[in-house]
């Protein structure tokens, strides 16, 4: 399917999981898709990057669950700065491993995951709801409680994949992509490119097979689809692009790239460099 | 023979003594992993693995665990790097834009949380760090907005919050001034080296809260003349640090 088509399938007020992690391996077509679309009053669940930063920017975002928003290279990502210091959207501000044990919890049904982390800190004064649990045993030590991080819908970006769902990365780096499918009651992969079931293991080794299809609702082929975070092997991070997105006002990068669909944005980042 | 033999070498800079203090935290820590954030902690701990502290892991930035000379001996993706904290087997250096006395570190917003004044970055893994491994800090630039009397949101957990927490240690703060720890009976900051150059006034003046000052304050100890030709000849020869911390 294609990406507007996978995100017919969703609609607004739905809790959204986005793979990668910062400026890395963002599902960007989908994210271009979602802009186009009047999708909005998301919640948005992410290790944050620029999925982040345009969606707040273009007011769809009326939760957002992360531990942080940076475009790495450029630490602070300025359009969700600006969006959360103009109060457009609440915060659930938890830490790295919370986090991911909540997609953990998710993916496994478990209602929480005991977490040894956030105690002590502000996260429990900013969280009021976030509970504790004691250990039963005889150490007695008291963790957080972190509640699955329970999905409608997570959008992530790979390599390549199958038609059935079945997704690779080739990357150094997996982030978190399958657990955000698991953790999902459907999920969209889109991918570089789209190939026959038998090449995935032709030339990489099983374990680069991160996605299952049973995890996964719908394939697009989106070539340059991370663009412009990075999708290593296959490209690094558009930094030069990267630049113009953080320094551009909002509406006038809109105006440049996002006009069209995404046909016209990778012909206008082809002619912008 | 190299130019450093033939010309007598040029006195360390305020950024080489920030590399020894940062590469100082990671001394007799054994064959764990060190994550420094920043440049000057990068190189410093490029330095300790390089001389006093040979067993240490260290990551190319990404998601391999790497030898100084760059050859990959390890994988480490997000995912079990997050487990690794758990572990223990770690000691990190992160950043702060406000500490306080107690060693409570901020990176995620400036004023009211609800609605802050400056958007940072967030807590990241500052929560789960401070409470399972060695967690110290680099401040590149000492001010009374960084060391401030009370953080705006405790991010990474000090003193007077961690209850005791069983793997809970905040060994040391380095800044471009000079080294804190907390080895007081209530754990509230100590000045324990200033850099050769900085005088205790000028610690004092750029602290927003009361240090704990001992009687005699020792210098940064000097580099070696071995460590300072790795650090300008092996380990950051393009002089990244001066980029991090001026003359």
């Amino acid at each position: 399917m294609t990406a507007d088509e996978a995100v017919a399938r969703l609609h607004s007020g739905m809790t959204l999981g986005i793979g990668g992690w910062g400026s890395r391996r963002k599902p960007m077509a989908l994210v271009r898709a979602l802009l186009r679309s009047g999708i909005t009053d998301l919640t948005v669940v992410s290790y944050g990057g620029p999925d982040v930063g345009m969606l707040a920017a273009a007011g769809r975002i009326r939760r957002l669950v992360a531990p942080f928003a940076t475009l790495d290279s450029i630490p602070l990502e300025p359009h969700f700065r600006a969006a959360r210091e103009r109060g457009a959207f609440e915060l659930t501000e938890i830490d790295e491993a919370m986090f991911m044990w909540g997609l953990h919890a998710a993916a496994n049904r478990l209602p929480f995951l005991p977490v040894r982390a956030g105690i002590g800190s502000d996260v429990m004064r900013v969280n009021p709801g976030l509970r504790t649990v004691t250990s039963p045993y005889d150490d007695g030590e008291t963790f957080v409680a972190m509640p699955a991080l329970r999905l409608d819908a997570a959008l992530v970006h790979v390599n390549r994949a199958d038609r059935l769902g079945n997704g690779q990365y080739l990357g150094p780096d997996p982030y978190f992509d399958d657990l955000f499918c698991e953790a999902a009651d459907t999920a969209y992969v889109s991918c570089e490119r789209v190939v026959d079931t038998a090449e995935l293991t032709k030339d990489a080794a099983p374990q680069s097979l991160l996605i299952k299809r049973h995890t996964v609702t719908g394939v697009v082929e989106a070539p340059n689809g991370a663009h412009f975070t990075s999708c290593a092997p296959d490209y690094g991070r558009d930094e030069a692009f990267q630049k113009t997105y953080a320094t551009t006002p909002w509406p006038q990068f809109t105006a440049r790239f996002l006009g069209g669909d995404e046909q016209a944005y990778q012909s206008a980042v082809r002619e912008g460099s | 023979m190299t130019e450093a033999d033939r010309t007598p070498a040029l006195p360390p800079t305020r950024a080489e003594y920030c590399v020894i203090a940062c590469a100082e935290a990671w001394r007799g820590a054994g064959e764990i992993l060190a994550s420094p954030m920043g440049l000057i902690p990068s190189v410093g701990a490029r330095l300790a693995r390089l001389t006093f502290a040979p067993d240490l892991l260290l990551t190319d930035g990404e998601a391999m665990v790497v030898r100084p000379d760059g050859t990959t001996e390890g994988w480490l993706p997000y995912r079990q790097h997050l487990a690794l904290v758990t572990g223990g087997r770690r000691h990190v250096m992160m950043g702060a834009s406000q500490i306080d006395r107690y060693g409570n570190q901020n990176i995620s917003c400036v004023g009211d949380w609800a609605k802050p004044r400056r958007q940072l970055l967030g807590v990241r893994g500052a929560p789960v760090n401070t409470l399972n491994n060695p967690t110290s800090y680099w401040v590149p630039r000492h001010s009374r907005r960084v060391f401030v009397e009370k953080v705006d949101m405790v991010c990474g957990v000090g003193y007077d919050h961690a209850a005791g927490a069983r793997f809970h240690r905040v060994p040391r703060v380095v800044s471009d001034l000079g080294v804190f720890d907390f080895a007081t009976p209530d754990r509230t900051m100590r000045l324990a080296s200033l850099h050769p150059g900085v005088t205790l006034d000028q610690v004092r003046e750029a602290t927003a809260f009361d240090l704990a000052v001992p009687d005699d304050v020792p210098p940064t100890r000097e580099p070696t003349a071995a460590e300072l030709r790795l650090i300008r000849e092996v380990i950051d020869p393009a002089n990244t640090r001066a980029r991090e911390v001026g003359a």
